[in-house]
């Protein structure tokens, strides 16, 4: 039988609406400070009825690339890879032999290059060119993230892309920390990356009718939808005895992953696989409810998501939930979607680390079917042993992490 | 029937699977059955036939209680058109 390992994380990364290192993105969640704004990126943004979108801002991919290797890197692989260099620094891992080859990059993205897809298709169906630009298939392919963080990064171990939309992060984390935690890894590289703030997504989401017109507010009374984001967010994770052995800082510990699908509807939560997703996470911990204080909920501000998900809070955490702070960052950075799970890690590690507890901004009271403590508007201290990450995906498909606090 | 109430219940009987004639005017849209995605999707259908902007956020908007009834719907949809055409 397999040795089972604990499994640490060393090394953090983040590309955010509220900065591009995670420091700056730490620093300004603990602030409860919104990074949404007007929408910018489009060729067309006075043309789309949304007007609001969580972007990165002020990114500039020659403060990080080569020109040649820019017209290789989608937006979103610019995101993953800087992510990834910040993560990789952090550890202080070197991926030469053997550890390259033994060493996993599994990332999640909901839709991969939108931004070459865009582009590309405004060319061949608006401007009526008959070409495209050479690389429009390896720049917007959904695994090129992966791809890029490997060749940028060197590591040369199981490398592949997770999609499950809203949930891809935090399924792409859980696979490599399973792999990990099973011997079939020395090390991951690991996380999500999104670039979907583009005319024809946004289009597409304006036709779901769940887009808050200005701010989002999970939980609260008045809330008007989710606001899409954008990012990438990385984690390097490796087993505790390798970390310790070469002295690593070890920034907390991650303990459990559950999954589930609820095979019921196509775009409506359902209570029942999100409790089956969170008991299973704690079950893999071998934790009981109440050895949790904090939870990174998935959160997203519509409607539906947040009842729900406050309904199966209640069922998993049965009386222990009115004791759990919860709160959403999506109120902050918007839905990232395939990015959206590896930043609320980063977000659920650096809080249990630190004892403080990102706010849920915008809140402006109770909603009768909200009513859990959701840590409104201000961050919170609070000493934190053990905390839980939910993802809830489109297609029924959900994800949550359990971390511990390392001592 | 105005032409406005014939389109409207040829796209409410598209979206249940049923004959035209069995939708009335005083049908209740949650009697028929209209579910959320169904209510997105019958928005957008009104939308293109129409060429007209339905404000409508499945977060705060409930189609089944603010249109009660077919009529309810083809009411709202001849007020659209005529502002457009204003």
């Amino acid at each position: 039988m397999t040795e089972v390992k604990r499994v640490v994380v060393t090394g953090l990364g983040a590309v955010t609406p509220l900065g591009h290192t995670r420091t700056s993105y730490w620093e300004n969640l603990k602030a409860g400070v919104s990074g949404l704004g007007p929408i910018t990126l489009t060729p067309a943004n006075d043309e789309l009825t949304q007007k609001v979108a969580a972007e990165v801002k002020d990114f500039d991919p020659l403060k990080h690339f080569a020109e040649r290797q820019i017209s290789t890197l989608d937006r979103v692989s610019q995101f993953a890879v800087v992510a990834a260099r910040e993560a990789i620094a952090q550890s202080g891992l070197i991926f030469d032999m053997p550890l390259s080859v033994r060493t996993a990059t599994i990332l999640g993205t909901g839709v991969g290059g939108q931004t070459t897809h865009d582009d590309s298709f405004r060319r061949v169906y608006l401007e009526k060119r008959t070409r495209v630009f050479p690389l429009t298939i390896p720049k917007l392919m959904v695994n090129a993230p992966a791809s890029q963080v490997s060749m940028d990064c060197g590591l040369r171990g199981p490398a592949f892309a997770v999609a499950s939309a809203c949930a891809s992060a935090t399924h792409a984390i859980g696979i490599a920390f399973q792999m990990v935690r099973g011997g079939l890894v020395d090390c991951a590289v690991t996380g999500g990356a999104e670039a979907c703030i583009t005319f024809g997504t946004v289009r597409g989401w304006e036709a779901m009718r769940v887009m808050s017109p200005d701010v989002c507010r999970p939980f609260s009374k008045d809330r008007m939808g989710l606001v899409l984001g954008e990012g990438a967010a990385m984690i390097v994770l490796e087993p505790l005895e390798r970390a310790q052995a070469r002295g690593a800082e070890i920034l907390g510990e991650i303990v459990g992953f559950g999954m589930s699908a609820d095979a019921a509807d196509l775009t409506a939560p359902d209570r029942g696989g999100m409790a089956r997703a969170m008991q299973a996470a704690l079950a893999d911990a071998n934790l009981a409810a109440n050895d949790i204080q904090y939870v990174n909920a998935h959160g997203t501000g519509t409607a539906a998501n947040d009842d729900t998900e406050t309904k199966a809070l209640h069922e998993v955490f049965g009386p222990h939930a009115p004791k759990l702070a919860i709160s959403s960052t999506k109120s902050m950075i918007g839905h990232a979607l395939g990015a959206a799970g590896a930043l609320e890690l980063v977000a659920t590690v650096l809080a249990v680390r630190e004892g403080i507890v990102p706010p849920t901004i915008g809140y402006l009271g109770p909603d009768p079917a909200c009513d859990l403590d959701y840590v409104p508007n201000s961050a919170r201290s609070l000493s934190i042993e053990s905390a839980m990450s939910n993802s809830f995906a489109f297609g029924g498909l959900n994800a949550v992490l359990t971390v511990k606090r390392f001592s | 029937m105005s032409d406005v109430a014939s389109d409207v219940i040829a796209i409410i009987a598209k979206k249940k699977r049923v004959e035209k004639s069995s939708v009335e005017m005083s049908d209740r849209l949650e009697d028929l059955g209209l579910e959320s995605l169904d209510a997105v999707e019958m928005i957008f259908d009104l939308e293109e036939k129409f060429d007209i902007q339905i404000p409508y956020n499945a977060n705060t908007n409930n189609p089944r209680t603010e249109f009660e009834t077919v009529a309810d719907v083809v009411k709202a949809v001849e007020e659209l058109v005529a502002q457009k055409k204003s």
